[in-house]
């Protein structure tokens, strides 16, 4: 589990967090949603340790992030798996050497290990016939996977996804949305996903926290985010008319019941 | 303009420190070593051949065409040809050219990784990126740049020893007595030495003005082009130092 608490932070004299305090539970794909300029990308950041808080703390199950020394920082983040918004692959490596990567600087596995359980990973993300292939040479889709592969290649506690979707079509935004759900679930990972792709909000939101203008303006999940009050959450849930019409319907549904 | 340069200072002060750390994984050090001096190092031996040849062929030609008082000994033209190759052409010059090879590729590698979260990603593995990434580049090619400057100084005799062969301007006789003329060891020593200083410059000036990179791919060109024009100056003014050090 990972807890924000009181989270603020300054940018040049400038509040774009201000006291964000959420729980992510471990086990569940926990979602960070809101609009482009809200602050969630900065909040993320913040809970990774890319950026320092001005104010608050962030703790990973009960061990609090800035009372670490370096070395329990170098650890903790062993424990820790990104998957960026842009993939961050490693240009020179091949798809199995961006796996192996991880496993090469950190784990004491011999060379047959790592191969193996970078083959496990690259075969559970579904890219087993892309091995040899430079990041150059795979879809956009492939490089989120690898980067997911590579990212669970430690068995992480903490998996971290910086908008997994952007870029893709509909059809492998589900595919990786339904493949991160599903090794959430099968690791026990505390997974928590920076999103603003309502499919994504509605098909894997076990948790969600909405962030609107550095203020975290709801919490809630996938079955109650169409009956909250908040005005701002729903201005950007139902931004499109297609959602739209979803809530009249639900609401039907909800008044039939 | 002087709190700022003054703070890029301190900023490069704190960079080249987390860089000059002992590496996390030594066997990847040394892999990741090889790979940098084959890239910056070796891939720039024809450069340095090409260069070092005309311009050893050029020098020849005009100390020939203005050497031509009687006074003066003919074998001059290779003792002078020497001279300036030893001393300023196969380490200032030739690290002024490499600056804009080496510099410019290190530079926009970096920048790329910066703007594309390869070094968030390494960051956030726990891994130092600015050690991971820059001392095997820092190291391989400080490493290997005395083998450039060496070829070059021999590749710049060969360049005029080709006109004293192939022309009718100076005998070769003349010119392998000049080039053999007065010989000061200490001045190849004064050009190694010059030229591991400007190594170290290009290298961690075009690394540092990579690593902070902001932006996308038209700063990632302009951090580049601020590498080679940094370390072109920082470059020449080593040379006005080392020369008063190394050479009074």
């Amino acid at each position: 589990m990972i807890e924000a608490k009181n989270i603020s932070k300054w940018f040049d004299g400038q509040r774009v967090l201000y006291d964000i305090s959420a729980t992510f539970e471990t086990g569940k794909t926990n979602l960070i949603i809101g609009q482009s300029g809200s602050g969630k990308t900065v909040f993320m950041k913040c809970l990774i340790g890319l950026l320092t808080p001005e104010e608050g703390s962030i703790l990973y199950d009960g061990r609090k992030f800035r009372s670490l020394n370096a070395q329990e920082k170098r650890d903790l983040r062993t424990e820790i798996g990104m998957l960026f918004q842009g993939s961050a692959l490693f240009d020179n490596e091949t798809v199995l050497g961006n796996v192996m990567f991880p496993l090469k600087m950190f784990s004491k596995m011999s060379h047959e290990e790592q191969l193996e359980r970078a083959h496990f990973c690259i075969k559970r993300v579904g890219l087993s016939a892309a091995d040899d292939k430079f990041p150059s040479e795979i879809s956009g889709g492939m490089q989120k996977r690898v980067a997911i592969a590579r990212a669970i290649a430690l068995n992480p506690k903490y998996l971290f996804c910086d908008e997994p979707n952007s870029g893709l079509d509909p059809r492998t935004s589900i595919m990786i949305d339904e493949l991160l759900s599903d090794i959430t679930h099968e690791y026990g990972m505390t997974t928590i996903i920076n999103t603003h792709d309502m499919n994504s909000v509605l098909g894997i939101g076990e948790k969600i926290v909405f962030i609107n203008k550095g203020h975290c303006d709801w919490t809630g999940t996938d079955k109650t985010i169409f009956r909250s009050k908040s005005q701002s959450l729903n201005e950007f849930v139902f931004a499109s008319k297609l959602f739209q019409e979803v809530k009249k319907f639900l609401e039907r549904e909800y008044e039939s019941d | 303009m002087v709190v700022s340069s003054i703070a890029s200072f301190g900023r490069y002060c704190v960079f080249i420190s987390q860089v000059f750390k002992s590496p996390d994984k030594w066997k990847e050090f040394f892999k990741r070593l090889v790979f940098e001096i084959s890239k910056l190092g070796v891939d720039s031996i024809p450069l340095v051949i090409i260069i070092s040849l005309f311009i050893g062929a050029v020098i020849t030609i005009q100390m020939t065409i203005n050497i031509v008082s009687p006074l003066i000994p003919s074998y001059s033209t290779g003792l002078a040809t020497r001279e300036i190759l030893l001393l300023e052409f196969s380490s200032t010059m030739m690290s002024l050219i490499l600056a804009g090879k080496v510099g410019s590729n290190i530079a926009s590698e970096i920048g790329t990784m910066r703007v594309t979260e390869q070094i968030d990603a390494l960051d956030i593995m726990g891994i130092n990126s600015a050690n991971f990434v820059v001392l095997p580049k820092i190291i391989g090619f400080v490493l290997f740049v005395p083998v450039l400057c060496i070829l070059s100084m021999f590749m710049g005799l060969v360049g005029g020893w080709f006109i004293a062969e192939f022309t009718t301007m100076i005998s070769v006789e003349d010119y392998v007595y000049g080039i053999q003329s007065f010989f000061n060891e200490w001045y190849v020593w004064y050009g190694i030495i010059k030229t591991l200083v400007f190594a170290y410059i290009i290298t961690s000036v075009a690394a540092y003005y990579g690593y902070y990179v902001k932006g996308g791919a038209l700063e990632v060109g302009q951090a580049s082009t601020k590498a080679v024009v940094s370390s072109s100056i920082l470059i020449l003014l080593a040379d006005v130092i080392l020369t008063k050090l190394l050479l009074q």
